[in-house]
C-alpha cells in the first residue's frame, strides 16, 4: 500500500502492479501507431506514459524500460535508430529525478512541469535529426508536446484507476 | 541449507545508481545512431524488430482504414456517377493515343534494330496502396502495402499516373518505405524537356523542389517541365517529376534559385505503380561495345 505522496489528498492507494505499468506503456505504443500522417498536435503518447511512471514510480520503471520502448518506436516511425531512445533515456532520468518535488504540486503545475520535460525530449530528437543531415520539420513539430501537457489530467485520471480500486470487494458500495 | 559464508542480504536492493545506468543507455543509444546513419549497419535489427510490429501496426491501421471505408459507403451515388462520366470521357480521349501506342512502339522498335540501338527496357510494374504516410517528420516517406514478399526491393522508382512519387528506400516482408521525390535527400537526375538541359532535382522544405548548382543565367523559366534523364540507372527516362515554379536570379550568387513542384500527387492517398529494376547500366559503355563488334573497328582501335 502506497500513501500518494501529494499534500492535498490523503487517500490511500493500491501498490501499482508491474504488468500494467508494461500494458500502459503497450497501448501508448498502438496509439502511437495509428497513422494520423505528420498531423501537428498528435502527442507522442509513448512519452508521455513513461514520464507519468517516472514521476509516479521512478523505481518500477527502469531505463531499460525506456530504452526498449524508444527502439520500438525507432522502427514503427522508421526514424533512424537511436533516436526514440535517446530522448527516452534523459525523459525517464529527469522525470524520476524531479518525481518527488513534481508530485507535492498540485495537477496543473505538474503538467506545466511536464511541458518543458516533452519539449526537451522533442528538442533532443530534432538535435539528434538535424545533425543526422534531415530537414528541419517545422515549429508545428513542438505542438505535441503541449497536447501532451494538457493530456496530463486525463491520463492521471485514467493509469491510477486499478490503484484506486478497494482491497474487500462490497457490492452495496459505489466505490 | 547454512548461512555461513553468505553476505546479509541488503535492505533496498536497487542495483547500479540511476546516472550510471543512463551514461550506460545512452552510450548505447548514440552507438546505434552512429551505426543506423553513418554505416546502415543495423537493417537486420530493423526487419526483425519490424516483424514483430507488424501485427500491431495492422491493428493499428484498421481505424484508420474504417474511416476510409466508412467515407467511401457514404459518399453519394451523384458524386461516383460523375466521377464515372469523366472517366469516360477522359478513356475517350486517351484511347487515341492507346489505340496507336501499340503500332507505335513495335514501329519503335523496328526503327531501333534498324538503328542498331540498343533496345528500350521494357517497363514491369507492382500495383500497389499507398498505406500512410510515415510518422517520422524529419523525412518525407510513404508506406505502401507491397513489400519483399512481392518482389518490391530498394531502389525500385515509384509512380503515380502523373507522374515520379519516389523511390523505394526500404523493404519489409509485407510493406516497403518510399521516400517521396520532395524530402530533402533524395535527388532525381531530370531533363527540361524544352531544352533538353540536364540537371539534378532535389528536395527542398514545405513539399517542394528545388533544381540545384544551376548558373544564374541557365536556360530554365517558370512552367518548364522536367522530366527523368535516366542517367541514373534507375528511373526510366521521360517520367514526369516537376515543373518549374519560380526562378530567382540574383546576381549577387553564382546560382540560381529555381524552384519547383511535383507533378505527381504526392501528398495523396491512392494506386501507386513501383515500376521494376532497370538492369543496371554497364559500368563502361565504350569497353562492351569493342568486345561485341571487334571489327567494326574506330572505337576499339582507339581503345587499343
Amino acid at each position: 500500500m502506497a500513501i500518494q505522496p501529494t499534500h492535498s489528498s490523503r487517500r490511500i492507494l493500491l501498490p501499482v502492479k508491474q504488468w500494467f505499468i508494461l500494458f500502459s506503456l503497450a497501448a501508448a505504443l498502438f496509439l502511437n501507431l495509428v497513422p494520423l500522417g505528420n498531423a501537428a498536435g498528435v502527442p507522442d503518447w509513448v512519452a508521455l506514459v513513461l514520464a507519468f511512471w517516472s514521476v509516479r514510480e521512478p523505481l518500477r520503471l527502469g531505463m531499460g524500460t525506456a530504452f526498449f520502448a524508444g527502439l520500438l518506436m525507432d522502427v514503427a516511425s522508421g526514424s533512424v535508430m537511436g533516436q526514440y531512445p535517446l530522448a527516452y533515456l534523459l525523459l525517464t532520468f529527469a522525470a524520476g529525478g524531479l518525481s518527488r518535488r513534481i508530485l507535492w504540486f498540485p495537477l496543473v503545475q505538474q503538467a506545466l512541469h511536464i511541458l518543458p520535460l516533452l519539449l526537451a525530449t522533442q528538442g533532443v530528437m530534432v538535435v539528434a535529426r538535424l545533425v543526422g543531415g534531415a530537414d528541419f520539420p517545422g515549429w508545428g513539430y513542438f505542438l505535441g508536446s503541449f497536447t501532451g501537457a494538457l493530456l496530463w489530467f486525463p491520463l492521471t485520471f485514467v493509469l491510477l484507476l486499478p490503484q484506486y480500486q478497494p482491497i474487500e470487494k462490497d457490492e452495496n458500495r459505489p466505490i | 541449507m547454512s548461512v555461513v559464508g553468505h553476505q546479509p542480504p541488503p535492505f533496498f536492493k536497487r542495483g547500479p545508481a540511476p546516472l550510471a545506468r543512463l551514461v550506460f543507455f545512452v552510450t548505447l543509444s548514440l552507438a546505434l545512431l552512429v551505426l543506423d546513419l553513418k554505416y546502415r549497419y543495423l537493417e537486420q535489427i530493423r526487419q526483425g524488430v519490424a516483424i514483430v510490429l507488424y501485427p500491431l501496426q495492422r491493428a493499428a491501421y484498421t481505424p484508420v482504414d474504417l474511416y476510409g471505408q466508412l467515407g467511401d459507403y457514404f459518399s453519394s451515388l451523384a458524386a461516383v456517377q460523375r466521377e464515372n462520366a469523366q472517366l469516360k470521357r477522359k478513356e475517350l480521349e486517351s484511347a487515341n493515343w492507346l489505340l496507336r501506342q501499340q503500332h507505335l512502339e513495335l514501329e519503335n522498335q523496328r526503327l531501333r534494330e534498324l538503328l542498331d540501338m540498343k533496345a528500350r527496357q521494357p517497363v514491369s510494374g507492382t500495383l500497389a496502396e499507398i498505406l500512410y504516410a510515415a510518422r517520422d517528420p524529419f523525412s518525407r516517406r510513404i508506406i505502401v502495402d507491397k513489400g519483399s514478399q512481392h518482389g518490391i526491393a530498394a531502389g525500385q522508382a515509384v509512380v503515380d499516373e502523373a507522374g515520379v512519387l519516389g523511390q523505394v528506400t526500404r523493404t519489409y516482408p509485407l510493406q516497403s518505405e518510399v521516400t517521396l521525390v520532395t524530402d530533402k535527400n533524395q535527388a532525381v537526375p531530370v531533363r527540361i524537356v524544352r531544352n533538353g538541359l540536364r540537371t539534378v532535382l532535389f528536395g527542398a522544405s514545405g513539399g517542394q523542389l528545388e533544381l540545384r548548382f544551376l548558373a544564374a543565367n541557365a536556360d530554365v523559366q517558370p512552367g518548364d517541365v522536367l522530366v527523368t534523364s535516366g542517367l541514373d540507372g534507375i528511373y526510366q527516362p521521360g517520367l514526369p517529376v516537376a515543373r518549374v515554379v519560380r526562378v530567382d536570379r540574383d546576381t549577387a550568387y553564382s546560382f540560381a534559385r529555381i524552384l519547383c513542384e511535383p507533378v505527381a500527387g504526392v501528398e495523396k492517398h491512392g494506386q501507386v505503380l513501383v515500376l521494376g529494376l532497370r538492369e543496371a547500366l554497364p559500368p563502361q559503355v565504350e569497353e562492351t561495345e569493342t568486345r561485341e563488334k571487334p571489327s567494326k573497328g574506330k572505337k576499339g582501335r582507339k581503345k587499343d
